[in-house]
């Protein structure tokens, strides 16, 4: 059994008609529910639960500071190298893009941590474009290696591996996954990704199962929201969410909730996503799963960041740059998309703190 | 007053042991401390940032309390004991509590590797606090291992939801020679007085105060709440009856002349 299943058992469900009957008092009792089934979840993501959001949020509020405190933790990504033999068509690094491709060499790697670690950052997330010949494995634990003595806890967010792959980046000193879906339709899911191994949807979808499998401590996953109808995807996010939390309890399980940013290649989103429909999303993920982490990134803009803190986020990046080399070595690159909140690490605590939370750059320590 | 909870060879005057997680910002935790006089406090040691002195938890919790590093993080027993050393030797004393989680849904501890790790932590020199589901077995060889005190959940981590587990609770209380400590659980100033008549040692509490809207003064109410409840128990509460006692007596006319 793997999500696969679980996704084929719902792929063919008329969601349009499903919300089309998700009525007033059904989602008043869902208000009062202390456990919610996947057919509750689904009505919050429903037109109709778009008239609730306030008393969703109070709710959602009152569940994540009981779970998590008023506490939000801050990190950053690192892109290690931007070589990629995909050809996914929103992305800013699909192969057939013309952009300067660079790896950073070690010694770069070493000048990046030291300037990022000045920022105050604890909590690295590492990138690479899909490519085992330019990023390989052997590559990736090499600047783990470096990057270790900077940094407490490490993520990757690389190409998908297999089981014994994640075991040998545990052993370098890696400590959490993040792999996107991008898109669980899997009909889109083939439109976008039109050339490389990307293309293998079921390898994909596996691959944070097989993460947890492993034994990372955190496994974070999501849907490229815009790709396709927001509320399908969002619901498919929190299901596979719910499949790891429940057969990987020892696992910590998040997700993200990115929006489709523009990036070099001009892709126009299928699905627009409202900032309504965003916070719609993170409330129905919080209500349905009380202790899962949401991550949210400098894709979005200030004052909405802001206001999401006390709906239920408990993971912010900050002073992001998604340029190879980003932080020292190149900072007038090309990135993998826009970030649209650039401030610095030090101004995101101060928002934090203004919202009365309090931001944690530590929440691990390789041990 | 000689009522002194002992506990890793010390004698504290406070029996409310304090969490620092959770709190809305760094500055409010040594006030909520002070104003809840405790004398042990509890800080998972995955976030103890000591590179920097502005970010360091320790750095917040007033010198003259004991510092209780927990393991938080840990899913195996080895884990635990790498994370207690490595508390150790970054200077926070030989006390740990011991949490071994491998269940995130619920945050509920494993006895079983908590066991293991209290018997290889107390070997290797430490005060151990093991947190645990309240079950007598476990209880047994934790405190068999050389635990300090034994930390059953009142209700699963942050859940507020009071004293769930009191019939189990009791029986420990009964039962383990050591200190038994409600730890978890407990959201409401009644429900560490109701823990502390049973004649449990000490309560901890971390997310009660912590998510409140005036920790502070949330802190001073469950001081006083521990204290009451101790208070209550060493005057010895009257029983508890299912019915009423008549002041009329029905069968009184036997006794009549």
């Amino acid at each position: 059994m793997s999500f696969y299943d679980r996704y084929q058992d719902f792929k063919d469900l008329d969601f349009k008609q499903f919300m089309a009957g998700v009525g007033e008092q059904q989602l008043e009792e869902i208000l009062f529910k202390q456990s919610l089934d996947w057919q509750d979840f689904l009505a919050l993501l429903s037109p109709q639960a778009g008239s609730y959001l306030e008393p969703l949020a109070q709710r959602a509020r009152e569940v994540s500071i009981r779970n998590f405190g008023r506490v939000i933790l801050l990190y950053t990504p690192l892109y290690l190298a931007n070589y990629c033999v995909n050809q996914c068509l929103y992305c800013g690094f699909k192969a057939s893009n013309e952009l300067p491709r660079h790896r950073l060499s070690l010694a770069e790697v070493e000048t990046e941590a030291q300037k990022i670690a000045e920022m105050g950052i604890k909590h690295l997330l590492i990138l690479t474009g899909e490519s085992r010949q330019d990023s390989s494995l052997e590559y990736i634990s090499s600047c783990v290696e470096i990057l270790k003595e900077y940094f407490p806890a490490l993520a990757v967010e690389i190409y998908p591996n297999s089981v014994s792959e994640y075991r040998s980046l545990i052993e370098a000193g890696v400590d959490a996954l993040t792999i996107y879906q991008e898109v669980y339709d899997r009909q889109v899911y083939e439109q976008v990704h039109v050339q490389g191994p990307k293309q293998n949807y079921r390898y994909r979808l596996d691959a944070p199962e097989r993460g947890c499998q492993a034994g990372m401590r955190s496994v974070n996953i999501g849907s490229l929201l815009g790709l396709a109808d927001w509320r399908s995807e969002a619901f498919f996010t929190g299901l596979h969410a719910q499949y790891l939390q429940n057969k990987y309890p020892e696992t910590e399980i998040s997700v993200s909730v990115p929006r489709l940013q523009s990036a070099l290649g001009g892709f126009a989103p299928n699905s627009v996503v409202e900032d309504r429909h965003l916070v719609q999303i993170i409330l129905a993920l919080r209500l349905f799963l009380p202790r899962l982490g949401i991550t949210l990134s400098t894709r979005e803009a200030p004052e909405l960041r802001e206001n999401l803190i006390s709906l239920g986020i408990t993971k912010m990046s900050a002073e992001s740059s998604t340029v190879v080399g980003g932080y020292a070595v190149n900072q007038q690159g090309i990135g993998q998309f826009d970030t649209t909140d650039q401030r610095s690490v030090e101004q995101i605590k101060e928002l934090i703190r203004g919202q009365g939370y309090q931001p944690i750059s530590k929440n691990w320590q390789r041990i | 007053m000689t009522d002194k909870l002992e506990l890793g060879g010390e004698k504290l005057a406070s029996r409310l042991l304090m969490g620092t997680g959770k709190f809305p910002s760094k500055e409010i935790i040594p006030q909520a401390i002070k104003a809840a006089d405790s004398q042990v406090v509890t800080m998972a040691l995955r976030r103890v940032d000591f590179d920097s002195p502005a970010e360091n938890v320790i750095n917040y919790i007033p010198e003259e309390v004991i510092l209780l590093p927990n393991t938080s993080g840990a899913r195996t027993a080895e884990e635990a004991v790498r994370i207690a050393k490595l508390a150790r030797a970054a200077g926070c004393g030989d006390w740990v509590k011991i949490e071994v989680i491998s269940d995130h849904k619920y945050l509920l501890p494993d006895n079983q590797e908590t066991i293991r790790a209290t018997e290889i932590l107390v070997e290797e020199g430490f005060v151990v606090l093991p947190y645990m589901s309240p079950d007598l077995m476990a209880a047994k060889k934790m405190a068999a291992a050389g635990a300090a005190a034994v930390m059953p959940l009142g209700a699963p981590i942050g859940t507020n939801k009071g004293l769930r587990t009191q019939d189990l609770v009791e029986i420990l209380v009964e039962e383990i020679e050591v200190p038994i400590i409600v730890d978890a659980g407990i959201g409401k100033p009644s429900h560490a007085a109701q823990a502390m008549e049973l004649g449990v040692e000490a309560v901890l509490v971390n997310t009660a105060i912590a998510t409140a809207d005036d920790p502070v003064r949330m802190a001073k109410a469950f001081a006083q709440a521990v204290e009451a409840g101790r208070e209550a128990y060493l005057a010895g509460a009257g029983p508890v009856r299912d019915y009423a006692e008549a002041s009329s007596p029905l069968t009184g006319f036997l006794e009549e002349g």
